[in-house]
């Protein structure tokens, strides 16, 4: 630790509002800028009090559509709204083709909404290894709710139940029969399930089935999924939709889940992130270490198998405990 | 926060300002730019001038590409330029595409449009001229 006193300036400029500064901050996050690093940790302990509020579903159900109408609705009531929307990186070129900005509707002049595109950059799950700590940086900038749009996703992306607090699983009618509701996966993770472009013939047989899969049985924290209806062409159900959600918000003070949510989530958080990086440092050291490299050839040679590679390397460095 | 390392995509934001329904353009370009590895930000048709400068600012991109087929480039190109000064963020560096007439272009580029391509111009020549523009080596 440095002797330097109080938090740095770039900390400072984004708690009182600079929308430059805080674009910025976003930016070296996203990169892995050492630079980032001091200024996320002086804005941690003022983080954990808002709703973090996961959109996620399949690609085309109408996130971002949805994620506008959200944000018209909240700052009609003088809400302000921090917004990430994440889409996924190139496996072959790295690129990306950001598109969720189009959805969005709101005055140019209006600083009570910031939104922000992220590539997913290489990560599996629905959002990029950075998007969590974007999310609290837009927390610390002091807007009262944060929406984080995934990649559209499949059954198994899950990863938005990382970050936000309350988690909506988008659909749209006629994405399957009630046997794929009971899969695990994405059915799993949802607070609030909406059934979007709720004009289309087959709405009500898919909201049927998610409230008869919602009364099954209670999420893991004891709450009772609710579903809800919405259309955004002329936008119907967006006011329901946020009831669900700040009724979820609401059941995780009053039960204590939050606390225990929050729990959780950090404690995979840590895990994540020594996980990524002894898996980073592990990779290079079999390339770069002699000693690595001999037996990686002895698994590659069939003498020794990965499993009992591990457990030596796991017994030299940890003492095997 | 410190100068981005080299390694760090580009970001780049692609825009119609105006009011012309043609988008194909932007949208070959954004995607010959995706495929050469940048973070191509596409804010889509009918952007105000208001519009793209605070993409640009939230979306703290290295680049600004905008598209137009309308003839409104001589009243929109200097608006953003001017706007980008406003906000201090002058130096994002701002190219564009579309149907310029070649005295227009002398102009816009007198006025500070880094580069601007015509019709036929290689999807080469346009990435290797985002990527010089946008590492500031133009």
């Amino acid at each position: 630790m440095s002797g330097s006193a109080g938090p740095p300036p770039v900390a400072r400029a984004i708690r009182r509002g600079d929308r430059r500064a805080l674009a910025r901050a976003i930016t070296a996050v996203e990169n892995g800028d050492p630079a980032a690093a001091p200024v996320v940790r002086a804005l941690y302990p003022g983080t954990g009090h808002i709703p973090m509020v996961g959109l996620t579903g399949p690609l085309g159900v109408g996130k971002s559509s949805l994620l506008s109408a959200l944000v018209g609705l909240l700052r009609g009531q003088g809400r302000t709204v921090g917004a990430i929307a994440v889409d996924p990186s190139s496996p072959f070129s790295g690129g990306s083709v950001l598109g969720d900005r189009i959805r969005l509707e709101r005055r140019a002049d209006d600083d009570g909404v910031f939104f922000r595109s992220m590539a997913s950059r290489g990560e599996a799950g629905g959002v990029a290894a950075a998007t969590r700590e974007v999310a609290r940086l837009l927390e610390a900038a002091g807007f009262d709710v944060v929406f984080v749009e995934t990649v559209g996703s499949g059954q198994a992306d899950v990863a938005i139940r990382e970050i936000a607090t309350t988690s909506v699983v988008v659909l749209v009618p006629h994405l399957g029969d009630e046997v794929q509701t009971l899969k695990a996966g994405l059915f799993e993770i949802a607070d609030v399930f909406d059934v979007n472009k709720a004009d289309l013939p087959g709405a009500d047989v898919a909201a049927r089935d998610l409230t008869e899969l919602a009364a099954m049985g209670k999420t893991r924290d004891g709450w009772s999924s609710r579903v809800v209806r919405t259309s955004t062409t002329t936008p119907t159900g967006i006011a329901e939709l946020w009831e669900a959600i700040t009724a979820h918000e609401r059941f995780l003070d009053d039960s204590g889940a939050r606390v225990a949510g929050e729990r959780r989530r950090l404690a995979a958080e840590i895990a994540g992130r020594l996980r990524d990086r002894v898996g980073h440092e592990v990779t290079e050291r079999l390339e770069r270490d002699a000693e690595l490299r001999e037996l990686l050839d002895r698994v590659v040679g069939r003498k020794v198998d990965p499993w009992s590679a591990a457990e030596r390397l796991y017994r030299d460095w940890y003492g095997g405990r | 926060m410190a100068k981005r390392s080299k390694s760090a995509p580009i970001r780049v934001l692609i825009a119609k300002p105006g009011l012309d329904g043609h988008d194909r353009g932007a949208k070959v370009v954004a995607r010959a730019l995706r495929d050469a590895g940048m973070e191509v930000i596409y804010a889509g048709l009918r952007q105000t001038p208001e519009d793209v400068v605070r993409a640009a600012l939230e979306e703290d991109v290295d680049l600004i590409g905008l598209s137009i087929l309308s003839g409104a480039h001589m009243a929109l190109f200097p608006r953003i330029l001017a706007l980008l000064k406003e906000q201090k963020a002058g130096r994002i560096p701002v190219f564009a595409g579309g149907i310029i007439p070649d005295e227009d272009a002398r102009r816009l580029k007198k006025a500070g449009v880094r580069a601007i391509f015509g019709p036929g111009t290689s999807l080469e020549e346009i990435v290797s001229t985002a990527r010089r523009l946008a590492r500031g080596a133009a």
